[in-house]
């Protein structure tokens, strides 16, 4: 019975990694529905983006209130999870803090990770305010309504109660240390070093060992149980930029904003009509069919790229890109963010629906395009490029914008009106306004 | 032109069998719109003076596609650019001019992908170039000490990270720059871009470029400074729809400077 503990330990770990696993799985597989696209270029230079984007949080202190908070938190996160490596390990084999034979250096690392918790706590509760209470714009938009805004605070939720469980944790064990506790109590003095539990031991100064062992057992296991739980909370939610990042910004477009992809398709049809020589009865060659798209554009979600969908499954829904895009700050429908969300929702359901359909997808009556993304919002955009600079894990929702609007054009001819006349001038007279193409010139001789 | 400053065309150059330094894309704005008109001109003018020498397409340039691309027809804008491809190669053109940043984008982005390579430059790089050369000089003149504040186009600065060639050149008129809060790569858009110029807006609560207009006269300008014939229309009209247009004037830092040198 005395290992009933670490077998129960083992199971909740193999449960919550397994189930992790699985949908890590559905996760790529859902992000590979999209088409290819090739981001294996320039290897050094996706390497120093993902450095300095994700791991540097270079873009995330241009707000230097939001940046600065995140960066604490997020150091936090990453430090604090060495620590639960430790965890893990005691779990397993129903040890005492196992890394105690570092000395002085275990002291140092426990009393950083008590540093951090009482920072990240701290973080948390300024995010907290800042999203509940402060009337910040980019947190109230209409995509932030309903599951977004409690996604977001469950989140808050979780990392104060897990760092209150730690520190909780911490203050027990401190406190069994110093009464001389069997299996806690060390005989070369305190392990570790406590410089923000020490403030909650006294509470527990008149406890019974009993007592204390169950608190700090209880506090234990929830911590880990909870860190298993949000491990998995991870794919339902927001939160999953805390992985996603790093593939985010190393597959980002490394070429200047400006330049928007030419379609292949499209040059070689273009390339066969511009060509005197060819011929226009000519059949095609055998295999040819196949390379010629289904489709111009994008109105599902399957027709954009993996690096798009990969995009959308990054989106933290923090709104930088929304409170700087021009449409929207002008009362516009359209919001960046609200076209990542969208994306990700779409091709979320078609994930469920491609399970619950043993593997293959059913016609569900909906895509991408008006059932979740309208073409209000899709027109209004000006290609500015504002919410591709403003995201701080490297995000382009122009290019989903793009693509979509090439479905419109190309596949649909549905452009407003004006802008049709627009192109139809180009196409007759060589630019946008009906002006004579031989009249280009007479800008020269007028006074 | 008044001063019949001659403009000749890469048809003329190649029958008397030259080529000159660089071709200026003058762009559908500049050539047809009159309020582009005059930054052509004023552009002109600097290139003479300058002693460049540079020759335009005429009547054998045509719209780069931008508009059509952004708008999302693809199909447009190759044909157009493989049309202007096949004239600038058969020209052997190598380095091109241009005042329109969106023109600039296009070719020296979207072109090479379909065969047309060359090295493009924006007129303020152009110009900052040509001071640096001693081939220009600039003094303050009329604008010195003036407030002056510069509108970033997209299509020029974050589109391709050049902040600072109109800067220093209003540097050199000597002015008092103020910028927006919103500027360089949080610079907020005209509302022009996207082909959005030639539509109407989706319905809101206010006008992009009115948007941009009140935070460029919060600055309390003299002088609003463009370095694009798009931004530069929006801006004009968001200036005349806040009556200001006696107080502020919207310009080309191309016509800010020839204008300072009495041109």
């Amino acid at each position: 019975m005395q290992y009933l503990p670490n077998i129960l330990f083992v199971i909740a770990l193999a449960a919550g990694v397994g189930f992790f696993v699985l949908n890590i799985k559905k996760l790529i597989r859902n992000i590979k529905l999209g088409r290819d696209e090739d981001r294996s270029d320039n290897k050094p230079q996706r390497l120093k983006n993902m450095a300095k984007i994700a791991l540097g949080q270079y873009k995330m202190v241009r707000r230097p209130v939001s940046g600065i908070v995140h960066v604490l938190v997020y150091l936090g996160f990453v430090i604090i999870n060495i620590e639960v490596l430790e965890i893990i390990i005691d779990g397993i084999f129903g040890t005492h803090r196992i890394f105690s034979f570092l000395g002085g250096f275990y002291d140092f690392l426990i009393a950083v990770f008590e540093i951090f918790a009482l920072l990240v706590l701290v973080g948390v509760i300024i995010f907290w305010v800042r999203r509940n209470i402060l009337h910040i714009q980019r947190f109230l938009n209409r995509e932030m309504k309903g599951w977004p805004k409690l996604d977001a605070n469950l989140i808050l939720y979780f990392e104060v109660v897990l760092m209150v469980l730690f520190l909780t944790m911490n203050a027990a064990d401190l406190t069994l240390q110093a009464k001389g506790a069997e299996h806690y109590a060390n005989t070369s003095g305190i392990i570790g070093s406590f410089p923000v539990s020490q403030f909650i031991a006294p509470l527990f100064e008149n406890l019974s060992i009993s007592t204390l062992i169950l608190i700090e057992r209880t506090a234990w296991w929830i911590h880990i149980l909870g860190i298993l739980v949000f491990l998995n909370y991870l794919y339902y939610s927001k939160h999953l930029h805390i992985l996603l990042a790093f593939p985010n910004t190393y597959f980002a477009r490394l070429k200047p904003q400006g330049q928007f992809d030419n379609l292949e398709a499209v040059t070689n049809e273009v390339k066969l009509m511009m060509d005197p020589d060819a011929d226009p009865y000519a059949m095609p060659e055998e295999g040819a069919e196949e390379e010629v798209p289904a489709k111009f554009g994008a109105s599902e979600a399957t027709d954009l790229s993996w690096v798009q969908l990969l995009n959308s499954y990054t989106c933290t829904e923090c709104g930088r890109c929304t409170s700087e895009c021009p449409a929207n700050q002008t009362g516009k429908k359209l919001s960046p963010r609200r076209i990542m969300m969208a994306t990700r929702d779409r091709i979320e359901d078609i994930g469920k629906n491609i399970d619950a359909n043993k593997g293959s997808f059913k016609d569900d009556g909906k895509q991408l395009l008006d059932d979740y993304i309208s073409r209000e919002e899709l027109w209004a955009c000006t290609t500015c490029n504002a919410c591709v600079e403003a995201c701080p894990v490297g995000i382009n929702p122009l290019s989903i914008i793009m693509d979509m609007r090439q479905y419109l054009v190309m596949e649909q001819s549905a452009a407003p009106t004006d802008l049709n006349n627009a192109m139809t001038n180009i196409e007759n007279n060589a630019a946008p306004w009906p002006f004579n193409q031989m009249d280009r010139a007479n800008w020269i001789n007028e006074n | 032109m008044a001063e019949a400053i001659k403009v000749p065309t890469m048809a003329e150059y190649m029958a008397q069998g030259k080529s000159p330094e660089v071709l200026f894309w003058v762009g559908c704005a500049g050539s047809f719109d009159d309020r582009a008109k005059k930054i052509t001109k004023a552009f002109v003018k600097l290139l003479a003076k300058a002693g460049v020498d540079f020759a335009v397409l005429g009547t054998e340039e045509s719209c780069t596609g931008d508009p059509a691309k952004r708008a999302g027809n693809e199909f447009l804008f190759q044909m157009q650019a493989v049309t202007n491809i096949e004239v600038l190669n058969a020209y052997e053109v190598k380095k091109i001019v241009t005042a329109c940043p969106h023109c600039f984008n296009t070719i020296a982005n979207e072109y090479p992908g379909l065969g047309g390579n060359y090295e493009v430059l924006h007129h303020t790089q152009f110009l900052k170039a040509l001071i640096e050369e001693g081939r220009l000089t600039v003094e303050g003149g009329k604008f010195k000490g003036k407030r002056i504040t510069f509108h970033d186009p997209c299509y020029l600065a974050r589109a391709n990270r050049i902040y600072e060639a109109p800067r220093d050149l209003l540097k050199k008129l000597e002015v008092e720059l103020i910028e927006m809060k919103r500027c360089k790569t949080k610079g907020f858009c005209c509302g022009a871009g996207g082909a959005q110029m030639f539509k109407e807006p989706e319905p809101g609560t206010k006008d992009v470029n009115i948007e941009r207009t009140e935070e460029a006269l919060e600055t309390k300008p003299e002088v609003i400074a463009a370095g694009c014939p798009f931004c530069n229309t929006m801006m004009t009209d968001g200036v005349k729809n806040k009556e200001q247009e006696g107080k502020v004037e919207v310009l080309d830092i191309a016509e800010m400077i020839a204008s300072a040198e009495d041109l």
